[in-house]
Order: C-alpha cells, then sequence, then structure tokens
C-alpha cells in the first residue's frame, strides 16, 4: 500500500509538470503566431478596441443593427443563458414584449417575419450573430435612421453574411459588430 | 438537402473515419505491438523511472483497482486545498476568491471523476491556477484513469485464463503519453488558430461602439477545451461551456469538438474486440450503440427542428427550429446532435443550453444519460455495457437453461450479484437524491441555505421537476451537464451531487473490473454447439432489449413527473 502511495505521489508530480506546464506553455507560444496572439482577435476603430471579432455587444440605437437578446447583457466576465424553459408563462411574456418591441421600432415588417432567434436569447448571452432573416427585417429601419438609401444598407447585409461552413455545412449568419462597423464606415 | 442536416451527417461519418483506425491503433499500443508513435517510449520510461514504477510488475485485479483508487484519492486532496486556497496561490490575474469547502468538495469530487458538474462559473469562480493546475490536469487523468480500467477488463479476456492482468501505471501513463495528449496537442492548436485565447493575459477591457464599457474574460482555454473534449469530461474554460464564442468561434470548430468528444469511446469498443481477438464482437457491440444513438438523436432532432410550440402561437418565424439557448452559428440542428451525443456519452459540454430545449428533448437526453452506454465515457462507457452484457447473459441463460457464459467463462452467483447491484445502484442514487430534493423543496423552503430551497428553481412546475432530476442524473451518470437554471451553489446540492458522483463513478468501475477479473481466472471452456454465442444478431437484440426493459422500468414513473408531463401539457 506504501509502495502503491509513493509511487502516486511521484507521477502526480511528474504529470502536473508535463501537462499543466510543458503542453500549455507550448500551445500559448505557439499560438501567439494566431489573429490576436492567442489572446482573441481585437477589432479596433481609429486606433482604438471596440470589441473582439467573436464576442457580441450590446446594439440598442436605432441606426444600429440589433443582436439577439441577452440574458446577461452581453457581459463577457460572465456569460450564461437565460435557462428559461419553454413553457415558463414569465418567459413566454417576455417573448411577448420582445416581438411588440421590434414590431414598435419597424413598422412595416409583419409578425410573421420575425425570426426566433430575434426573440430568444442565445447560450452564452454573447451571440455576435443574428439570422439573414434577422437583419433583413432592420435594413428599412437602420436606412431611414441614417438617411440611407436602403439598397445601400441591403448590400452591406449582404457583403456581412457568412455562407455556411464549405458552403456546405451548418447555417449561414450575418456578424452584427462587423455590420455596424461596415455602416459607420460609410 | 439543407446544410445543418449535411453538417451533422458530415460531422457523424467524419467521426467513424477517424474513431474506427485509432481503435485498431489503440488494441496495439496497450498489447505491447509496433505502433508508429513508438518514438515516444523514451518519455513513458522517464516517467516510470521518476515515480519508481517498475511496469513488467504483473497486478492481480484487486491490486490494479487498489492502484487506481490510490491515485484518486491522493488527487482529491491535492485538488479539495488548491481551491479551498486559490486566492492565496499564484497565477489569479482576475483576483478571484477562494472556494467555499461545500463547493471545493463538490468541484473536487466531480473533476476527478470525469463528470466535470460545475456549480461556479469560470469567469470568477476560479484562477487560472485552478484551471491548469487542477481542472485541466485532472481531465488528462480522470479520462486515464477510465481507459486504463477498461484496458484492464481486455486484458482479462485475452488470455484463455489468467490472473495476471498486466501493470495499472502503464496502461494510465500510455493512455496519457499515446492519445490524450497528442490529440490535445493538436486539437488545441487547431482552436487557438480557429480564434479561442489560449494566452495567460488576464481580464481585457474596452469600449463597445455603442459606448459602453466591457470587461472580457480570457485565459488559456484553448488547451483546457481540447482535453474537455477528447477525455469526455466537458468541464468548461467559461461559464457558457461551448456556447461562448471563445469556447467555440465557428461551425468548423463545433464539428472539431463534436468528433473529439465520440471518438475514443467509439475507438475503445473497436480496440476491445481487436484486442481480444473477437473482431465480430466489437462490431455487434458497435451496432447496438449506433442503433441506440440513432433512436434518440432522431426524435431529439424532431422535436427541436419543430420549434417552440407556445412560440408559434405567437405568430413568429421558427423556420430553423427552437432558438432559445442556443447559437446562431450552430443553429437547432447541430445542437440537438451536440445534446445527444454529450448526454449518451459522458461528456456533458453543451452548445446549447438544455434547460431551454423543448421537454422531449429533455426526455431523450435524460434517457440518454439514465442508459449511459451507447458509446459511454472515455473507458467507462465500455465498463457500463459490460454490465449490460453480463445481465443479459444471465437472463439468456435462464431462458434457455444453461449455466450462462461469458466468452469461455462461467458466469456465476458471485458476478451476478455484482452486476445486479451496479445495475441497482443508478436507479436508486437518482431516484433516491430526486425524491430527498423534492421533499425539501416541497417542506423546507425557507432553510437558511446559499440559495434557499424554495427559490432553487428557475422555472415553475413540471419543468422545475426536470431540473432537479437533471442534475441527479448527470451526477450519476458522470455526465456534467445540466438544466442550468437550478440554483445549484449551496450545501445541499454541493453535497447531495457529490455523494452521487463519487458512488456513480467508482461502483461501476470496481464491480466490472471484479468481474472480469474473476471471470478471466475462470477455467476456459472451449465452445461447442451449445455455447451461447455473444457475438450474434439475437444477442445483440438480447442485449438492446435488456438496456430498454431495465431502464424504461427504472425511470419511466420519474421521466413521466417531469418532461413527459411539461411534454402533454404544452399540447393542449
Amino acid at each position: 500500500m506504501k509502495k502503491y502511495i509513493i509511487q502516486s505521489i511521484r507521477l502526480t508530480l511528474v504529470l502536473l509538470v508535463l501537462l499543466c506546464v510543458i503542453y500549455p506553455v507550448t500551445v500559448a507560444f505557439i499560438g501567439k503566431m494566431s489573429k490576436g496572439n492567442g489572446g482573441g482577435e481585437k477589432i479596433t476603430k481609429n486606433g482604438k478596441t471596440v470589441g473582439y471579432a467573436l464576442l457580441g455587444q450590446s446594439f440598442t440605437k436605432p441606426q444600429y443593427f440589433w443582436g439577439r437578446p441577452s440574458a446577461v447583457a452581453y457581459n463577457a466576465a460572465g456569460s450564461a443563458g437565460s435557462n428559461k424553459g419553454p413553457s415558463n408563462p414569465d418567459y413566454l411574456k417576455e417573448v411577448q414584449s420582445r416581438i411588440d418591441t421590434l414590431l414598435k421600432y419597424n413598422p412595416g415588417i409583419k409578425k410573421s417575419d420575425i425570426p426566433a432567434d430575434m426573440v430568444t436569447a442565445s447560450g452564452s448571452g454573447l451571440d455576435p450573430n443574428i439570422s439573414a432573416q434577422g437583419a433583413a427585417i432592420q435594413v428599412d429601419r437602420v436606412a431611414a435612421a441614417r438617411k440611407i438609401d436602403v439598397k445601400k444598407v441591403k448590400e452591406l447585409v449582404a457583403m456581412n453574411t457568412l455562407k455556411p461552413f464549405m458552403g456546405l455545412f451548418g447555417p449561414s449568419s450575418v456578424n452584427v459588430l462587423k455590420l455596424n462597423l461596415a455602416l459607420d464606415a460609410l | 438537402m439543407n446544410t445543418e442536416l449535411t453538417g451533422i451527417i458530415a460531422t457523424f461519418l467524419l467521426t467513424l473515419v477517424i474513431a474506427i483506425p485509432l481503435g485498431k491503433y489503440l488494441a496495439k499500443v496497450f498489447a505491447g505491438e509496433k505502433v508508429w508513435t513508438d518514438f515516444l517510449k523514451p518519455l513513458e520510461t522517464g516517467i516510470y523511472k521518476l515515480s519508481g514504477i517498475n511496469i513488467k510488475e504483473q497486478m492481480n485485479w484487486k491490486q490494479q483497482l487498489k492502484t487506481l483508487l490510490t491515485i484518486n484519492i491522493l488527487w482529491l486532496f491535492y485538488g479539495f486545498f488548491v481551491l479551498i486556497f486559490q486566492d492565496k496561490l499564484p497565477l489569479n490575474p482576475d483576483g478571484n476568491p477562494g472556494m467555499t469547502p461545500d463547493l471545493a468538495f463538490n468541484t473536487i469530487i466531480s473533476f476527478v471523476a470525469n463528470c466535470n458538474l460545475q456549480h461556479y462559473s469560470g469567469e470568477s469562480g476560479v484562477s487560472y491556477l485552478t484551471q491548469q493546475y487542477v481542472l485541466m490536469f485532472l481531465q488528462f487523468v480522470s479520462a486515464a484513469t477510465g481507459i486504463a480500467a477498461a484496458v484492464v477488463l481486455f486484458k482479462a479476456f485475452r488470455d484463455k485464463t489468467t490472473t495476471e492482468l498486466g501493470n495499472f501505471w502503464e496502461f494510465f501513463v500510455k493512455s496519457i503519453t499515446r492519445l490524450l495528449l497528442p490529440l490535445s496537442f493538436v486539437m488545441a492548436l487547431i482552436l487557438t488558430f480557429s480564434g479561442t485565447p489560449a494566452s495567460y493575459d488576464g481580464k481585457d477591457k474596452f469600449i463597445s461602439l455603442q459606448g459602453d464599457t466591457v470587461n472580457v474574460s480570457r485565459g488559456p482555454a484553448a488547451q483546457m477545451i481540447a482535453i474537455k473534449h477528447l477525455g469526455t469530461n466537458g468541464g468548461g474554460y467559461f461559464g457558457a461551456n461551448s456556447a461562448h464564442p471563445f469556447e467555440n468561434p465557428s461551425y468548423f470548430t463545433d464539428m472539431v469538438e463534436l468528433i473529439a468528444q465520440v471518438i475514443i469511446p467509439i475507438a475503445m469498443v473497436i480496440a476491445f474486440g481487436y484486442f481480444i481477438r473477437r473482431k465480430k464482437l466489437a462490431w455487434t457491440i458497435f451496432g447496438v450503440m449506433t442503433i441506440g444513438l440513432f433512436m434518440l438523436l432522431i426524435p431529439m432532432l424532431s422535436s427541436e427542428l419543430g420549434g417552440n410550440p407556445a412560440l408559434a402561437k405567437m405568430g413568429i418565424s421558427q423556420t430553423t427550429g427552437a432558438m432559445e439557448g442556443k447559437e446562431v452559428r450552430f443553429g437547432p440542428a447541430a445542437s440537438a446532435y451536440w445534446s445527444t451525443v454529450t448526454t449518451i456519452i459522458s461528456t456533458g459540454s453543451v452548445n446549447g443550453m438544455h434547460d431551454s430545449t423543448m421537454p422531449m428533448s429533455g426526455t431523450w437526453q435524460l434517457l440518454g444519460m439514465m442508459i449511459n452506454s451507447f458509446y459511454g465515457g472515455c473507458g467507462v462507457g465500455l465498463l457500463n455495457y459490460f454490465i449490460y452484457l453480463i445481465v443479459a447473459v444471465f437472463i439468456s441463460g435462464l431462458m434457455v437453461g444453461r449455466t450462462p457464459e461469458f466468452l469461455g467463462h462461467k458466469v456465476e452467483a458471485r458476478e451476478i450479484k455484482i452486476a445486479a447491484i451496479i445495475t441497482l445502484l443508478s436507479p436508486f442514487l437518482i431516484l433516491a437524491g430526486t425524491a430527498i430534493a423534492s421533499y425539501i423543496f416541497t417542506n423546507h423552503g425557507n432553510a437558511a441555505w446559499a440559495v434557499q430551497p424554495k427559490s432553487w428553481l428557475n422555472n415553475p412546475g413540471f419543468h422545475g421537476f426536470s431540473e432537479m432530476l437533471y442534475e441527479m442524473t448527470s451526477s450519476n451518470a458522470n455526465n456534467g451537464s445540466g438544466f442550468e437554471g437550478l440554483g445549484d451553489n449551496n450545501i445541499f446540492w454541493n453535497l447531495s451531487t457529490g455523494i452521487v458522483i463519487f458512488l456513480g463513478r467508482f461502483l461501476p468501475i470496481i464491480g466490472p473490473v471484479a468481474i472480469a477479473g474473476l471471470l478471466g481466472a475462470k477455467k476456459f471452456i472451449p465452445e461447442s454447439a451449445g455455447t451461447l454465442k455473444t457475438d450474434t444478431k439475437t444477442f445483440a437484440l438480447m442485449t438492446f432489449a435488456v438496456i430498454i426493459v431495465l431502464n424504461a422500468l427504472s425511470y419511466f414513473p420519474a421521466l413521466a413527473l417531469g418532461p413527459l408531463a411539461e411534454y402533454f401539457t404544452m399540447l393542449k
């Protein structure tokens, strides 16, 4: 028994060096060559960081495309979903009020135009994307708020729509931050 | 065909393309035959030397288990103290506090047991030191423990009669050096170059386009996410697990993570067949497991892609499916596939929140964890399946009136008793645990705990009951996913699930290894016309029936009170 204990302690120490020092430090070192140097790719505007490429952020002003509802208000230091069950009455009221808000700020769209992703909270609370339909229902509002041509906005949406992986796998999506940056750059 | 479905089909096919050759490779590695990774031998020799291990020393099944338990108990003590004192130790750039003793108790058992149930949130609950030197370390070694235990079982059936089952340390170390570490290294780099953070930089802060100040948690995540999937651990670096854009940046990484968590469980089944030179048996087991996967996956897809009927009534468009708790870049099909594989094998990582999935999806998730052997966790999935096999052999034996045999060894009272205890253990832990929780919730709602029992549940009614049932089921299955709405960081849930995880991990390892050891030592009886063959379609069907009947009898009432009741209420 004593032999097993001593072997266990020694093996644990050896493996701590291999698995917790050599392995992660090597990966971190090689990762320095990746975009964002292994610390997450940043997006800058006029020399200032305005966000991370992968992280969604809150947009509430009419001249910006809005992202999905977030259970953590896009707090990137505490990700979470709403964890609301599908039949929860309070949750269903919340969804109804999101539908009403969208209808109010986007006059001209019909209820049946609203895609589910625009009225449901994402899993991480940091979802950077919306569906193409989610962008389509906001085009008129954004164009009106910015006093620019609807066609121009539609073009930008199309340019910022990410196709399925290799054109074959998974859904297509629109990155809200990149789309809004493109709008600001007009 | 739509791209969401082609995505999951491609993912499954790629999984097989990698897993099957990997299985053949593992059989050779553990049999000590020549393989291309033999250049790593000096590394292994070095590890043995520094640890004072002589791998020539043969162990019987009792010595194997003693070794396994000794080192696991050591990790419990080591980790417990680091978790409590993490605020006073280095590598804590975000200044996170030490854990309370009950949370540390739960967390350390959960990670030693390969469960990775998390009652803390990665961003605010642990330091970088804890993430790597305790949690990620345990993700490696707990997976290796499961694989090594399964190899002991392989050994028992390779030779005709034997008590010498090899050296536990050798299987354990090789699981890391020949399998987990190289694969993790490659996968961590894939993730890093796809956008997952890997550096030791602390929290960042920026001003968003609209002018909000945003704090960003970061850290060496890619290294942990790789082994979290390969080792079927599932414990995420960030609170939202693989739904977090840093943990899982794109559909491509989603496919990588989905493939990674399934390859070793499948490979172990193939390795078993090649190792004991009964390939047909491996393919039979693989067939049963795969049919099980599809029987859970297809209804899950149908319920998720159908969307939430309550939202449909409001008149919005749900063309893609239910989106609450899911991410746009994956879509409901990939999230449904993920939630199936993460529950049938014991990963428990998520790319969408299970608490918000449809009621029938909840049923399939729970069933996947209750059965816990359609592929199952690293090594332990096969051990769980072995218990079902022994029960099936026994029942078949009774039906045809012969002494039951498995691979040329008589299965007698002692082995059946062990198998029966292990079979009964899961329903006992899950149902008794849920019953006690429900009792406290209804009768002691005002107990002065960190989260008062009356405010445990995030959802009312049947769904609330499902949250408690899910927590206990996930703990017993060493799965680690949750209906995360449950207010679980308080003394009741920390202690109760800690105990359930511990028993649900080690007894189902001890049982099968003991049975295998006992059988392996018995006299070998050559096959004759009267032998019950375990690699036929008939016997596969028998095993499948045993699995379904045992689980249906055990859990149907509990499922009826939770997700099934919610489903029928929503139909109204």
